[in-house]
């Protein structure tokens, strides 16, 4: 979809959202040096740049939930302080987190009144007709009596839209919006915000996916270590000069292609759209049922704690030596169906054989991989603490969490510091060379990347692949197709709890992924 | 009265300071805190009820409510204000109230206290409903802060559920973050909450002075508080759900009146650990339901 | 490093909560330092105070403190600690009461195990309402200390009532049943010895062994000690409500066989409740316990000398034992260092959320 065709993108009209040479430090670094963005109405803008280049924090500051430390911003021409979100929404700026902030317990309808103001009597008719209005306006499907917490991810975030646009928002900002949906539902929202944007509003888009900028958006901006880099109407622009934008003249090195992916993965990846070519020893990986498998799962139900069937039925097996890439979209099952493949969780029913020890990088590693106040030390003997009897040996412990640190590159201040004193990136780090330290004979991986700048996922990746190569069992799930194409040497697809075998092509993931033959 | 009546009565005069109590910890736990102080709370209302009750009953339950007032401040003082632990700040402050009430009381009337009596609102019954056959008496001939009670929990369910403050409040409750993108403040939620809290309970500890005791002893909350609490939990942190559990608390403690008509002898200490048995099976028994707790409760 | 700034805080605090007092009483138009004398002769004064009462009274404080430090490590939320306690000294006493006379000297050791083992069963009703109900401890704990307390009234009024059904107590325990005394002439009894060395016991076992370790870290993280170290969460906070019961409940048995030696309702003055104080000023540190548990003792134990020489309430310790915790919250939150309450707070509901469900 290419954004000429809209004639109001080429008059001059007075910018709805005008961010001009935005500074802002946390502490001794600096997330925006000199970040400037210029939203045009009757306009979808992305705003464009890797992991760590400053976009959110831009678009923090634009819905006022940051303060800038210089620069200005400009609403409709004129210049605005804002104090707060509260500000923001009053101005008609909206913004759509990554994290949603619906409040799980109430219905839609409720969640909209919530975000529209507090005061006054609350009519549950009155606002279920808001909720239906709201969507009719954008072309949106949604239930206004269904309880937030049981909507898929692609309804929550329309429930977050439609909470904005309840609020009356003109500038619609929304985080990386497609990293969680299916290629179609992508379109779908895509499609939604063009009817929005004809009305005059503007929709601001953050992404770090090159292609999505160039097939959607009217304007383009390129941030880059918390720098403007490129301010350009998409159609006056090209994947090279965006790429270059991005990353630097450095990074590039194969300027003709699209890729905003590190190296690591150019040699595996198989994007082309066609068959990915047979490299050496994937005929032993492909065809690997002569091995036995690692992990065998023989159609295995799971049920949630809230005893919600997530998986109906899986059959699956990994061999040593291959990475099994899972995809699927938010809430397919894919969470439920790794933690059972790692020995976290319990199947209902099918048959499920796993190595005693495998090891697990889980999505939150904040939450489910470490604990933050103890020292790297007591999070590397947490890994076998469920099994461990007897006394801790400290001094053992410790001195191989220092072998741990050097050979992964971790950059801690010893094995004393605290978890919480690791950046992410060290953090996520800490977990995979924590995992591998027990050499199992199978990894499970989700999202092992995702908060990860380009140098450290690259790094990751590599270690995953060398992993892989000395003959480890591997699940990974991404939450980034591009990533799993990139790295699986076979392809399961989950669609509403079912699991698939499905070639590693880009097409018919995604078509997949949304239940599609 | 026949002894059904009286059994009746019973549950309605030991229910009604409770429910006050349980209704405002409603509110402070959909708003996502658990206030153990609540008993200090109880207590100090009723400290409050006897040193103002000299200026009339009116002035007395004013005093119930400064105090019980005065102690939820501290509460939110800690648990809101510096994000203390809730459980903690609740726990020190139901200390503090014993020492405080204890030392005052002897401080003002002397070691013994003896002979001290106010005077009591006494009953009072509304016509034409006070004649209902069975329920009449035990419903309408009661103490006038019985009838507020009545009021109360209705108003509130319609406050937290048809309001949109009463939104606001509920989502403070299960996800402050949520409500503070929603433009709602959730500490002041919050401080809010816990005086009213603090009013009720307060209101619910002079009542046990001014409407039922006509006198003071130290201590003699005597765990009204925490019960309120567990009676939030079986009243499904609904108004009129933690009214009715008020309500069977007070017919479980009443009990005693019907078994000794009936000539039963069982110890007296059994008749008073059987509620705290009975909310405890009750809590169990209304587990498999759907857990209806705000999620943010207990978090600071 | 850390260990003096606590021990400094908890000093500056100390002495804030007792400064408060004196104004307090300076205030009420009393002699306060003469009440602030007497409650240093009562408590430290002399050789007959330190041993006789402050100790007496730190014995039962300390091994409560040791049982709610444990439970709160692990994320739970045990207040049950009196009737816990109240459940110990009410079999121990039973033990002490009806024990044939075979057992001779094991008498007291039967006594008090049988006490501590009662206390985690009183604990264990609460575990399993919380791991298969969901049921908030909080409200169980606080509900069963009731019961227990009523459970006692009864007992001193019917099966364990002296023989002339006068008084709502127990007869005296036979002498063997009493735990011997430490010093000859004092009041103070091995059961000091008891708390003493579980202090030690309980830090090295939370410190030095793959059980506490569970322990801490299902405190500090149920989902990271489920998720990435395959602990059973719930077996844990299982096997920490039985410890942490079995201590409140040797403090009960102690409290039976070496000080009172009889049953009645009033055996306890709160130990249960103090505890929650003691545990948390320690920083829930079983080491930290000692030293607090040491200091609440005294405050009680010149408390009530203060009661008797300056006509003070003794309730007034109350107040400076909630002082006592209310600034040592602020000094945590001015520190930035309440996060590990706070994150106590949320992991507990956390696992019960999941308990629940």
């Amino acid at each position: 979809m290419t954004s000429t065709d809209d004639p109001s993108s080429h008059i001059s009209s007075p910018a709805l959202l005008a961010l001009e040479h935005i500074a802002k430090r946390f502490g001794r670094v600096a997330a925006l040096s000199d970040a400037s963005l210029v939203a045009r109405p009757s306009t979808v803008h992305a705003l464009l740049g890797e992991n760590g280049a400053g976009k959110t924090t831009l678009m923090r500051i634009a819905f006022g939930e940051l303060r800038p430390d210089s620069g200005t911003i400009g609403i409709d021409g004129s210049a605005v302080e804002l104090a707060s979100p509260a500000d923001a929404l009053a101005r008609g700026i909206g913004m759509v987190h990554q994290h949603f902030t619906a409040v799980p317990a109430m219905t839609v309808a409720e969640n909209v009144a919530l975000a529209s103001g507090t005061r006054g009597r609350f009519r549950p008719a009155e606002a279920r007709a808001r909720v239906l209005k709201l969507c009719e306006e954008v072309g949106l499907e949604l239930d206004p009596d269904a309880v937030a917490a049981e909507l898929s991810v692609g309804m929550q975030q329309r429930l977050e839209i439609v909470k904005a646009l309840a609020r009356g928002a003109r500038v619609l900002i929304l985080d990386e919006p497609t990293a969680m949906l299916a290629p179609a539902e992508g379109e779908e929202l895509l499609a939604m915000l063009r009817r929005f944007t004809s009305r005059g509003n503007s929709a601001v888009i953050i992404t770090h996916k090159l292609r999505e900028a160039l097939s959607v958006a009217d304007d383009i901006t390129v941030l880059r270590r918390g720098r403007t880099t490129l301010g350009a109407r998409a159609a006056d622009t090209d994947a090279e000069q965006l790429t270059t934008a991005m990353l630097g003249e450095s990074h590039i090195v194969h300027p003709r292609r699209e890729r905003t992916l590190p190296p690591v993965r150019e040699e595996r990846s198989g994007r082309d759209g066609v068959v990915r070519e047979a490299g050496p020893g994937d005929g032993r990986r492909l065809g690997s049922d002569a091995s036995e498998a690692v992990i065998e799962a023989r159609d295995i139900v799971l049920r949630d704690d809230r005893g919600v069937t997530r998986v109906r039925g899986a059959t699956l097996g990994v061999h040593a030596g291959e990475i099994l890439g899972v995809a699927g979209v938010e809430g397919a099952g894919q969470h439920e169906l790794l933690r059972a493949l790692a020995g976290r969780m319990k199947p209902t029913s099918g048959s499920l054989r796993i190595p005693e020890r495998a090891g697990f990088v889980p999505a939150d590693r904040q939450r489910d991989a470490l604990v933050m106040d103890f020292t790297l030390a007591e999070n590397v003997a947490l890994a076998g603490a469920g099994a461990a009897h007897g006394r801790m040996h400290w001094p053992a412990i410790e001195r191989s969490t220092g072998e741990l640190l050097d050979r992964y590159g971790i950059v801690a201040a010893g094995v004393h510091a605290s978890a919480s004193s690791l950046s992410g990136g060290n953090q996520q780090k800490l977990v995979l060379a924590r995992e591998l330290a027990r050499s199992p004979r199978a990894l499970v991986a989700e999202n092992p990347t995702r908060g990860l700048d380009i140098a450290a996922a690259a790094a990751l990746q590599r270690q995953l692949l060398d992993a892989r190569d000395a003959g480890m069992a591997i699940v990974l799930y991404s939450s980034d197709l591009d990533e799993v194409l990139a790295l699986a040497d076979r392809l399961v697809v989950m669609f509403e709890g079912v699991a698939r075998d499905v070639a590693l092509d880009r097409e018919a993931a995604g078509r997949a992924m949304l239940g599609a033959a | 009265m026949g002894s059904a009546e009286e059994f009746l009565a019973a549950a309605v005069r030991t229910g009604t300071p409770l429910a006050l109590a349980a209704l405002g910890e409603t509110v402070v736990e959909r708003a996502g805190v658990i206030n153990i102080g609540l008993e200090g709370i109880v207590l100090a209302g009723a400290f409050g009820g006897l040193l103002a009750a000299g200026s009339g009953l009116v002035a007395g339950f004013a005093g119930a409510v400064v105090a019980g007032v005065l102690v939820a401040a501290l509460f939110a003082l800690f648990a809101v204000g510096m994000r203390a632990d809730q459980i903690i700040t609740g726990v020190a402050v139901n200390l503090l109230v014993v020492g405080l009430t204890g030392a005052l009381y002897r401080a003002i009337y002397g070691a013994t206290g003896a002979a001290l009596t106010v005077p009591t609102t006494g009953t009072l019954a509304i016509p034409f409903l006070s004649r209902i056959p069975l329920v009449g008496r035990a419903l309408f001939d009661q103490a006038p802060p019985t009838y507020v009670v009545y009021c109360v929990a209705p108003l509130l369910a319609w406050w937290l559920y048809r309001t949109r403050s009463g939104l606001a409040l509920r989502a403070v409750g299960e996800r402050p973050d949520a409500a503070r993108a929603a433009g709602v403040a959730p500490a002041r939620v919050r401080w809010l909450a816990i005086l009213l809290g603090g009013v009720l309970g307060g209101v619910g500890g002079g009542m046990l002075v001014l409407s039922q005791a006509g006198t003071f002893a130290e201590g003699m909350s005597a765990g009204r508080g925490f019960i309120a609490i567990a009676i939030v939990a079986l009243g499904r942190w609904h108004p009129l759900g933690v009214l009715a559990a008020a309500l069977l608390f007070g017919a479980a403690s009443a009990l005693q009146f019907l078994f000794q008509a009936m000539g039963w002898a069982l110890p007296y200490q059994l008749f008073l650990a059987l509620p705290y048995v009975l909310t405890l099976l009750a809590l169990a028994g209304l587990a498999g339901r759907r857990a209806v707790a705000p999620a943010a409760l207990g978090q600071p | 490093m850390t260990w003096l700034r606590r021990v400094a805080t908890v000093a500056i605090v100390s002495l804030l909560a007792l400064g408060a007092l004196w104004l307090a009483l300076r205030l009420a138009g009393l002699d306060a330092t003469h009440a602030l004398a007497a409650l240093w002769d009562g408590s430290f004064g002399s050789s007959y105070a330190l041993t006789s009462s402050t100790l007496v009274r730190a014995t039962p404080l300390i091994l409560t403190g040791l049982a709610v430090a444990i439970a709160f490590r692990a994320g739970v939320w045990n207040i049950g600690a009196e009737g816990q306690l109240l459940a110990g000294a009410a079999t121990a006493a039973a033990v002490g009461l009806f024990a044939p006379p075979a057992l001779g000297a094991f008498t007291v050791v039967a006594a008090l195990g049988a006490g501590a083992l009662a206390g985690a069963i009183w604990a264990w009703i609460a575990a399993y309402l919380r791991n298969r109900f969901g049921m908030l401890e909080v409200i169980s704990t606080i509900m069963l200390n009731f019961v227990a307390l009523y459970a006692v009234g009864y007992l001193v009024r019917g099966p364990l009532q002296e023989p002339t059904h006068v008084y709502p107590q127990s007869e005296p325990l036979p002498p063997l049943a009493q735990l011997p005394r430490l010093i000859e002439g004092s009041r103070l009894h091995w059961g000091f010895v008891l708390a003493v060395l579980a202090a030690p016991v309980t830090w090295w076992v939370l410190r030095y062994t793959a059980a506490g370790f569970r322990v801490r870290a299902v405190g500090q993280s149920p989902s990271a000690a489920r998720v990435a170290g395959m602990v059973d969460v719930q077996r844990t906070t299982l096997r920490v409500f039985l410890v942490s019961g079995a201590l409140a409940g040797l403090a009960g048995a102690i409290e039976l066989t070496g000080v009172t030696f009889a049953l009645y309702e009033n055996v306890s003055p709160g130990y249960g409740y103090t505890a929650i104080a003691v545990a948390l000023l320690a920083g829930l540190d079983p080491l930290g316990v000692l030293a607090t548990g040491l200091l609440f003792g005294a405050l009680e134990a010149g408390a009530l000398s203060m009661q008797r020489e300056a006509a003070v309430p003794s309730v007034v310790v109350n107040v400076v034992e909630a002082l006592l915790v209310l600034l040592i919250l602020a000094v945590a939150k001015w520190r930035g260092g309440s996060a590990m309450l706070s994150r106590l707070a949320g992991a507990g509901s956390e696992t019960r959320a999941e308990a629940a469900e």
